[in-house]
């Protein structure tokens, strides 16, 4: 990150090559990001596989957490799908725990930021978006859309209404990634650009009497991407959870 | 440790300013992808299959405890009223017959000492009328002996008055005159 001379708050989202892999002329390569998701996976097994071998009656530490995760979203899930929403819990806890496990990582200095991709919060988002199409129309058939008809429009408005339907229904992936993406980028580069402030601050003789200033709103900036970091997690997957809703019951 | 190993090409990148932001390089993108896919499919094989059946199967476990407790207790709950209730039953039933066998007892006591006391009572007044009547004969008695006494004394005086020896008649009639003879 903040390495000496040129200060440069996109260097963070850089990918390196650790174990270069080309394959039909493609870069599959393992790279930092690579490994930061396999780290997200890892540790949320720990939590969960670890947290809850013991089975145990009353829950210790880490048995309790995962019982709480497990608790806030299924409450989630249930709360905007119903009972027919339970199929999908295993997803959306996955997603979850996913964005919520590389954003509060990616906070940690020198790390790196999963969710700062696009490129994954738009796999993401194109999943789940083909998961409502695709599941929408298997369960629901033509019924499936309804959704783009709302009840009781009159009849002159309707193709407006309809048009409007499908245009916000086609732009869902699109601000269902990009929210999570920008946000984690903003909050990053804020960061990169307090903290890079403060060694210039110290860099610059009497000036460094001033640098503790943008050092308290680093951290201030960090608690707040803290609150980011979890608050992003829970829109993502509760907007997945309302997505999955349209596929259940495709009446407005 | 990213920075060392930074390929070649990035490093060409870096001097030349950035030509392509990092996130919008589609050069990347496959790996991002296949490594993705990778980490979710792992992430979701493990918690779809070990991790959230069995944080389910412990919340179920707790819940069953929960209810069969419960129910035992409300089980025991009921069993202690109904032994509570026996044992009130019990209490007043002794009571009862505490209160009906002192009732009778004192009954029993009540007619002993009054057949007790109507036999003294008896008996004394019996005594009572025997001693009245003895003591009727001694006064008759004793009277009888007075007049006797009294004529003789009178007999005396009128002899030593007169001279002579008085008649015992007269003296008689005199004193049966004067009233009061035995």
């Amino acid at each position: 990150m903040a390495s000496g001379t040129a200060i440069n708050p996109i260097e963070q989202f850089e990918l390196s090559r650790w174990v270069p892999i080309h394959v039909f002329g493609k870069d599959f390569s393992f790279t930092n990001a690579s490994f930061y998701m396999l780290l997200s996976v890892a540790l949320i097994s720990l939590l969960m596989i670890v947290g809850s071998r013991h089975r145990a009656l009353v829950p210790g530490r880490l048995q309790g957490i995962a019982e709480m995760a497990h608790d806030f979203v299924a409450d989630m899930l249930e709360s905007t799908t119903g009972k027919e929403g339970r199929r999908f819990f295993p997803f959306v806890f996955c997603l979850f725990m996913f964005i919520l496990f590389a954003n509060v990582i990616s906070l940690v200095p020198y790390t790196f930021s999963v969710t700062a991709q696009i490129i994954i919060t738009v796999v993401m988002s194109v999943t789940v978006f083909f998961l409502v199409i695709i599941f929408g129309i298997a369960r629901n058939g033509a019924h499936f859309f309804k959704l783009f008809v709302p009840p009781g429009v009159p009849i002159y408005i309707l193709p407006l209404v309809v048009a409007i339907e499908v245009i916000s229904f086609f732009s869902r992936p699109v601000s269902h990634s990009v929210r999570l993406f920008a946000n984690m980028l903003a909050g990053h580069i804020t960061l990169q650009v307090f903290g890079a402030f403060v060694l210039l601050l110290l860099g610059g003789g009497v000036w460094a009497a001033i640098a503790p200033l943008p050092f308290v709103m680093t951290l201030a900036m960090l608690a707040l991407e803290l609150l980011v970091a979890f608050l992003q997690a829970y829109v993502f997957a509760m907007l997945t959870c309302m997505y999955l809703n349209d596929a259940l019951h495709p009446v407005h | 440790m990213a920075a060392e190993t930074k390929t070649t090409s990035e490093v060409h990148h870096e001097g030349g300013g950035h030509d392509m932001f990092p996130p919008f390089d589609a050069t990347h993108y496959p790996s991002q992808i296949l490594w993705f896919v990778i980490a979710f499919a792992i992430l979701y094989a493990l918690m779809s299959r070990i991790a959230l059946p069995r944080v389910g199967e412990i919340k179920q476990m707790r819940s069953d405890k929960i209810a069969s407790e419960l129910d035992q207790a409300q089980k025991l709950q009921g069993e202690a009223d109904a032994a509570g209730a026996a044992y009130e039953k019990t209490l007043a039933d002794a009571k009862a017959r505490a209160q009906t066998l002192a009732q009778e007892m004192h009954a029993k006591l009540a007619a002993e000492t009054a057949g007790k006391r109507h036999e003294l009572e008896a008996d004394l007044n019996t005594r009572l009328a025997a001693a009245e009547a003895q003591i009727r004969d001694m006064k008759a008695a004793a009277m009888s002996n007075v007049g006797a006494i009294a004529r003789e004394a009178a007999a005396q005086i009128i002899q030593h008055l007169t001279g002579r020896p008085a008649d015992v008649n007269a003296i008689a009639r005199a004193q049966s005159e004067s009233g009061s003879t035995a």
